[in-house]
């Protein structure tokens, strides 16, 4: 493969372009409510009206508006169905020719649309994740070519560091400096891993991004390789992601077939060859040292840093492990330069970032927006707001790491520090809304359980601690704990957040932390006097009425 | 290998550049609390007893698997470490049911000196009381997951000083435990060689010397019954 | 000097911290002395008395009458102490508890039908016979416990250690092996 003929590839798909697109989401959101019914239907419909020459059902990735699914949009007016019926296939296509679909019609002028800015989304929804040509027609693997056949490893180090993209699995460490950091860790055997065991509960982009544009992830880590000096990945996905794996399986195939993975890339000295490695359900593996035993097959648990993977990795050798929305930045951050990602965003938290929308809001989907972008925007312009005339409580990031903000902090901007200053974190994207039903003791006490149950067991503080900080929320929740149960809820939390060996024990109380900070009036009026505690001694404790 | 000079304890001590902070601190005769150290095997930073405070850095770390570096300041006994080491193990005994009282490891249990020791009198939080069995399958050795503290110490002397590999840690979070082979009975592990290190290396009651219980004290009353018989028909007496 | 006005009681223990008492010796002849027993196992009082300086509460709660008499002790006693394992940990009696959630009921059924030889079926007489907790609880979870005094039982010689101090006017503090469980 060389790049006339990666060109080449590119016009001849450009030019196979029909008249009318229809293009029909293929991702797992959609495929639960039937979509590919309604794929098969529109096809079925193009045949029999006798179309074929003139309109192209084209299976794309996630088109985002997840709650309106299944999602159809034709091009080229644009035009968006939502809730398809696989019985109003006939319809849609005398749509195209005037007629009256029997679908409802989106708005893809509302705010939700229009506020979204696509850099790891920008194939999502538009090419045929299942097509390497359809990805190279939209300007794949040029990135790679240019990084093998006209930069060196370093100036492609430098490009990431001028982009100051930083991780997006959650803590944000600059990607720039990582890369760096590994390209100089001797070692002649290095890896490249991409961490794509998406786990917090209500997070989706790592799975839609891996559905819509696998080529864009393959392509990354290629990149990558080829600027740290490693010459085998793996993807580390979970098994609950079977559409995602089935798409990465076919993708990497396709791109060994055309030479775009294997030996001598472009025709020049580097190799690189990717393989799948799928978890087996415990959310710890998506902390990258459990992550890399669970890849050298063995038990999945979390080792102390240092060392970090950087510097010993897989098997010992210097491992560069990226999340995949962060991968997925990296072909464009090539393409258009690190200086153009860095004008995106706020001055510390550069470019964009997916997040999955959730909970109680009208429009449910996944978003793109760059950093900075205020919370308000994402939740009442964007969102909708709260379904059926409600008020928004909190919005919850980071997932079990992260924590509440309250509506009151909704003009809060979205990027790394500003949600660190409230007490959650930016997480992998997970966006969970809250309304004012939802008892903030409760959600303490759910992520609580989730941590409990996807604890390791191999620390005490995060394997015993996470069970009584449990408890005492249980005892909270059931009216039966009293304020020293709270002092000690308090106490464990600092205790495990500050103890725990890995990332899961050390934001297992954040959460927690978080609704106390914001809503601790909710756990106090909980509470029961203390009748026979320290003070009282026996006798009631004097309330404030009778004092 | 280069010599370094780092503080603890606000003593100044020199070391090889290759140690870790517990083995100086032990040479100097400075005691950190460990449960999951065990001296020939290698170390995994589980128990978090060790954790000490250096200078310059926000976490705690591990004393055990963090390696000196020159001018590094530790503080291995502060108030806030005392605090934390306490609730831990108010957590072990907490989490499964450690009955001193009836343990065959009362009085050389390490968990039990460590809680006296960190003047831990009562625990403040509620007993689990998870249900948890036996395994007495083995001929000649116990294992009894209600006093187990899931050091690993077992797991590691099995795989790194015998290199059998029978045992191994199964389930996650609470419900991890420790299993022989590919979680069959001891009994039926056939990987084992009776070796007897994983009970050496168990800082507590959960690995024992079959016979050591006081459910399995066997007193063969036949004898008692032979000598008094064979005294009064005069046996002995050729 | 007025003497300390000091009680003991047992719930779910072995009376085997009771004994460890008397293992005092001569000690308790100094003893009575400087304290008036003013309710306990030993005295035949029926109702535990107002104003008690301290309190020594061997065993476990097993059973709703354990409470109510540990509230009513709480209520009227400066310092209460947690006699022996059982108080302080729950000790041997808790092991039911890990028999999971029928426990109470299947320790009775065990005890007065399975293994009874006649008149099986469980006692169950209305304000008589005690009703037992689903499970068995120190001390402390139900109420404050001033001090802690572990041991199956604590030897002589720590009770002697901790009633010295209280005689002394001191707050307590046991340390080191005196703080021993088992």
């Amino acid at each position: 493969m060389d790049l006339s003929e990666l060109n080449q590839i590119k016009e001849r798909e450009l030019a196979a372009r029909k008249k009318y697109t229809l293009r029909c989401c293929m991702a797992a959101g959609c495929m639960s409510s039937n979509a590919e019914s309604v794929k098969e239907e529109l096809e079925k419909a193009v045949t029999e009206a006798g179309l074929g020459q003139e309109v192209e059902v084209r299976g794309v990735g996630c088109m985002r508006l997840c709650c309106e699914g299944p999602l159809v949009q034709a091009d080229p007016d644009g035009i968006l169905f939502e809730q398809v019926d696989p019985d109003a296939a006939k319809s849609i296509i005398a749509a195209l020719k005037g007629g009256k679909a029997k679908a409802r019609l989106g708005n893809p002028q509302s705010p939700f649309f229009t506020q979204q800015k696509s850099i790891v989304l920008a194939n999502s929804g538009i090419v045929d994740p299942e097509r390497i040509e359809s990805y190279i027609a939209a300007d794949g693997y040029q990135a790679l070519y240019h990084v093998l056949r006209e930069l060196d490893p370093n100036e492609v180090v430098t490009e990431m560091v001028t982009s100051g993209l930083r991780g997006r699995g959650g803590a944000g460490f600059p990607v720039g400096l990582k890369w760096g950091t590994v390209a100089k860790s001797p070692g002649a055997k290095k890896y490249v891993v991409c961490n794509a065991d998406e786990g917090d509960p209500g997070a989706f982009m790592d799975r839609s991004v891996l559905e819509s544009d696998p080529h864009a992830i393959l392509e990354g880590m290629a990149i990558a390789a080829f600027a740290v000096g490693a010459d085998q990945g793996f993807i580390y996905a979970r098994a609950e992601y079977p559409l995602a794996i089935d798409r990465l399986k076919k993708a990497i195939k396709q791109a060994k077939a055309k030479g775009l993975l294997g030996a001598g890339i472009f025709d020049s000295p580097f190799n690189f060859t990717v393989d799948i490695r799928i978890g087996a359900g415990a959310f710890v593996c998506g902390e990258e040292t459990a992550l890399m035993m669970s890849i050298e097959g063995r038990r999945g648990t979390p080792r102390p840093r240092p060392p970090f993977p950087a510097e010993s990795g897989l098997w010992g050798c210097p491992t560069l492990i990226n999340n995949v929305e962060t991968l997925a930045n990296v072909a464009p951050i090539i393409r258009n330069g690190g200086e153009w990602f860095a004008g995106i965003g706020t001055e510390k938290s550069k470019g964009t970032k997916v997040f999955a929308l959730a909970g109680k809001i009208k429009n449910t989907g996944l978003i793109e927006v760059p950093m900075g972008t205020p919370l308000r925007t994402i939740v009442e312009e964007m969102g909708g707001g709260a379904p059926d005339g409600g008020t928004i409580k909190a919005v919850q990031t980071g997932g079990p790491s992260g924590g509440c903000i309250p509506a009151h902090s909704l003009d809060t901007p979205v990027d790394y520090e500003s949600l660190g200053k409230l007490g959650s974190i930016m997480g992998s994207g997970g966006m969970i809304v809250m309304d004012q039903d939802t008892n903030m003791v409760d959600v303490a006490r759910f992520f609580m359980e989730f941590c409990m149950d996807e604890s390791c067991g191999k620390c005490i503080p995060c394997r015993a601690g996470t069970v009584q900080m449990h408890h005492l929320l249980d005892k909270i929740m059931d009216r039966k704990a009293t304020a020293r149960d709270l002092q000690k809820l308090e106490e464990l939390c600092d205790m495990v957040k500050s103890t725990s060996l890995c990332g899961l024990g050390q934001t297992a109380p954040n959460p927690t932390l978080s609704t106390l900070r914001f809503f601790r009036n909710e756990y106090e009026e909980r509470l029961q006097p203390d009748v026979f505690g320290p003070r009282g001694n026996g006798k009631p404790a004097k309330t404030k009425a009778s004092a | 290998m280069a010599a370094i000079t780092l503080t603890i304890d606000d003593k100044q001590v020199s070391a090889e550049d290759s140690q870790s902070v517990l083995s100086i601190a032990q040479e100097q005769g400075i005691a950190i609390p460990t449960l999951c150290h065990l001296e020939g095997v290698y170390d995994v930073g589980a128990c978090r007893l060790c954790l000490v405070e250096v200078a310059g850095v926000n976490k705690l770390l591990p004393a055990c698997t963090t390696k000196a570096t020159e001018g590094m300041v530790v503080r291995t006994d502060t108030e806030r470490l005392r605090k934390y080491r306490k609730i831990t193990l108010e957590l072990l005994f907490a989490e499964r049911n450690h009955v001193c009282a009836i343990c065959v490891a009362n009085g050389h249990c390490e968990l039990q000196t460590m809680a006296y020791n960190q003047g831990m009198d009562h625990v403040r939080y509620d007993y689990c009381f998870p249900k948890w069995d036996m395994d007495l399958t083995h001929e000649r050795f116990g294992m009894d997951h209600n006093r187990c503290i899931l050091c690993a110490r077992c797991v590691r002397a099995c795989w790194h000083i015998e290199g059998a590999g029978t045992k191994n840690v199964a389930g996650r979070g609470a419900r991890s435990h420790i299993i022989t082979d590919m979680f069959q009975p001891w009994g039926e592990a056939e990987s084992c060689t009776s070796c007897g290190k994983c009970v050496m290396a168990c800082p507590t009651g959960a690995l024992f010397e079959r016979g050591s219980t006081t459910g399995e004290m066997q007193r063969d009353r036949t004898t008692l019954e032979f000598i008094v018989t064979a005294r009064e028909k005069k046996q002995w007496i050729a | 000097m007025d003497r300390l006005r000091v009680a003991t009681i047992w719930f779910g223990g072995c009376s085997g911290c009771h004994m460890s008492f008397l293992d005092l010796d001569e000690f308790l002849i100094d003893l009575a002395a400087k304290i008036e027993i003013v309710f306990s196992p030993v005295v035949d009082t029926k109702e535990y008395p107002a104003a008690v300086d301290v309190c020594l509460i061997e065993g476990a709660l097993c059973n709703e009458e354990n409470v109510e008499w540990l509230k009513i002790i709480r209520e009227r006693t400066r310092v209460l102490v947690a006699f022996g394992d059982c108080a302080v940990t729950g000790n041997v009696p808790t092991m039911r508890n890990a028999l999971g959630l029928n426990n109470d009921v299947n320790v009775l059924d065990r005890a007065y039908r399975e293994c009874a030889d006649n008149n099986q079926g469980i006692p169950n007489e209305a304000g008589i016979v005690p009703t037992l907790l689903k499970r068995v609880i120190p001390l402390h979870e139900v109420v404050h416990v001033d001090l802690f005094l572990p041991g199956c039982p604590p030897p002589a010689g720590r009770i002697k250690s901790l009633l010295v101090q209280v005689l002394e006017g001191q707050s307590p503090v046991l340390e080191g092996a005196n703080i021993k469980f088992g």
